[in-house]
């Protein structure tokens, strides 16, 4: 491989859109992060009554006109959200972007519930006669809509689409970009997850029947990964779209590089529906780290996937330990904790919102761990309050998701040469 | 509903569909759609609304009765007398 080639095989990240339930841009997030700011709040949904979700502010109208919110999804919003602040913070000049050059890659867990749900709620008032059911129905729950609404809202032309892989699906929706950057397919990709999961009933419903769904008195304190009293998700939405490009691209036009995306994993348990695998988690990090040709005792911060449901913390604690047990500086935190689980857009979220600590060389906290579970007794994490570091040059993103899939991006702080 | 209504309830309509133009101005005579972005999926919004709102259906052949307002409420006033303004 020449090393132009090898140039051109260096993936950055250039810019970051993003809408949490505690921040609408990266700076906002971050701080709400680095102060144990919860996004965490009571909601009302469909048949299943009163929830705790994390549910984002941003403002709809900023990038669409009041008529595309009505025709598209809260999905495709978001993204659409995304995007601009994205290309907004990339620098580029979008004008000049050859909109055929560039191409949309979402991760997303889930699409069209909202809208089946919805659509079977409207028919329901008039004794389920179909006619009443809405033509926007499909156009709205196609799996590429969030995808195709960026798309259409910015005018992109090259390729669009959505990944779905759980919750899994944040780290794939980078790894697909960066693989078609390296193919050549396109010049720029926007690329993260979306989840607009808090407004279907069904999500809710079936995580309290599987027993897994928060409940706590205090909003705030109900997402507690790795702590004895978690009692299971907070379903949140949000997103995080990142601009990609190859390294020769960004320097080319003086981007701002947040980090080079060095390592990448994808692979499955199959051993179960929902249950977690740490043997295979274990496996899909060290693939990471080969292909980053780095060890675990290179990594500085490790964001970890905990949901705080019991057996899915203790499954990736026995993976965590297994991979750096022996390496007690790598501090491991939990996004969760602050914003609940956000799906589609979790993996991508929680790798944004430690991409500042190159900068700042803190790692941010995960907060209500007042009793740390022992089975989960990793000494590296970082509990309640935010941890200053010597450094911080390689961040490792952990996203898994149900059928047993797993992902790891490992991002390094970008370094000339 | 006397015609009057019936133009009102088109306008309620046209307010949700199209939520960033100014109906203020529209010309009854002209085609809605050389004076407001309106295509065929907003269309089928007008004739989705009313079935759901009013009950009256409205065969796709009709439709070309639906250009303008005075042709929507000319078109409309036989199928709607009866019903209850709901104001």
């Amino acid at each position: 491989m020449s090393s132009a080639n090898h140039r051109n095989d260096r993936i950055v990240i250039t810019g970051i859109g993003l809408t949490a339930p505690n921040g609408n841009d990266l700076e906002e997030y971050r701080a709400n992060l680095l102060n144990g700011v919860s996004g965490v709040v009571p909601y009302e949904t469909r048949y299943v009554g009163e929830v705790l979700a994390g549910v984002c502010q941003f403002d709809e109208t900023r990038y669409q006109r009041r008529k595309e919110v009505r025709r598209g999804t809260r999905a495709g919003s978001v993204s659409i959200y995304c995007a601009q602040e994205a290309i907004a913070k990339s620098g580029l000049d979008w004008e000049t972007v050859p909109k055929d050059r560039v191409g949309v890659y979402i991760g997303i867990t889930e699409h069209g519930n909202v809208e089946t749900e919805n659509e079977i709620h409207e028919i329901s008032q008039f004794d389920y006669d179909t006619k009443f059911w809405s033509h926007h129905h499909n156009p709205r729950t196609v799996a590429n809509n969030p995808a195709g609404e960026v798309a259409l809202s910015m005018g992109i032309t090259g390729p669009h689409y959505t990944i779905g892989a759980a919750c899994a699906a944040g780290n794939a929706g980078f790894i697909q970009g960066l693989q078609m950057l390296r193919l050549g397919e396109v010049d720029l990709a926007i690329a993260g997850g979306s989840s607009e999961s808090i407004h279907t009933f069904g999500i809710f419903a079936s995580f309290a029947s599987q027993g897994a769904l928060a409940k706590h008195e205090d909003p705030t304190k109900a997402s507690r990964p790795f702590d004895t009293d978690r009692n299971g998700i907070v379903v949140s939405e949000g997103g995080c779209l990142c601009t990609l490009e190859r390294l020769p691209d960004a320097l080319a036009r003086g981007a701002t590089i947040y980090g080079e995306i060095v390592g990448y994993a994808m692979n499955t348990d199959a051993t179960d529906f929902v249950l977690p695998n740490a043997t295979r988690q274990a496996e899909c990090i060290h693939l990471a780290l080969s292909r980053a040709g780095l060890g675990p005792g290179d990594i500085d911060i490790v964001s970890s996937h905990a949901t705080a449901t019991e057996q899915g913390d203790i499954e990736e604690c026995k993976a965590l330990s297994s991979v750096f047990g022996d390496f007690p500086d790598v501090a491991i935190n939990n996004t969760k904790s602050f914003i609940g689980h956000a799906m589609g857009a979790a993996g991508a979220l929680e790798l944004a919102g430690n991409l500042p600590a190159f900068q700042d060389g803190i790692a941010h906290a995960t907060i209500n761990v007042d009793n740390l579970d022992p089975k989960c007794g990793l000494p590296q994490i970082v509990a309640n309050t935010p941890r200053q570091l010597d450094k911080v040059d390689v961040i490792l993103n952990n996203s898994f998701g149900m059928l047993g899939i797993n992902s790891v991006l490992i991002v390094k702080r970008y370094q000339a040469g | 509903m006397n015609p009057e209504e019936i133009r009102q309830a088109i306008l309620e309509i046209l307010t949700r569909i199209v939520p960033d133009e100014d109906l203020s101005e529209l010309d009854d005579s002209v085609s809605f759609r050389e004076q407001i972005e309106l295509d065929s999926m907003d269309f089928l919004d007008i004739v989705m609304e009313l079935r759901k709102q009013y009950r009256v259906q409205i065969p796709e052949d009709y439709y070309i009765h639906l250009d303008t307002m005075d042709g929507t409420v000319n078109y409309l006033t036989p199928l709607m007398r009866d019903i209850q303004s709901p104001a």
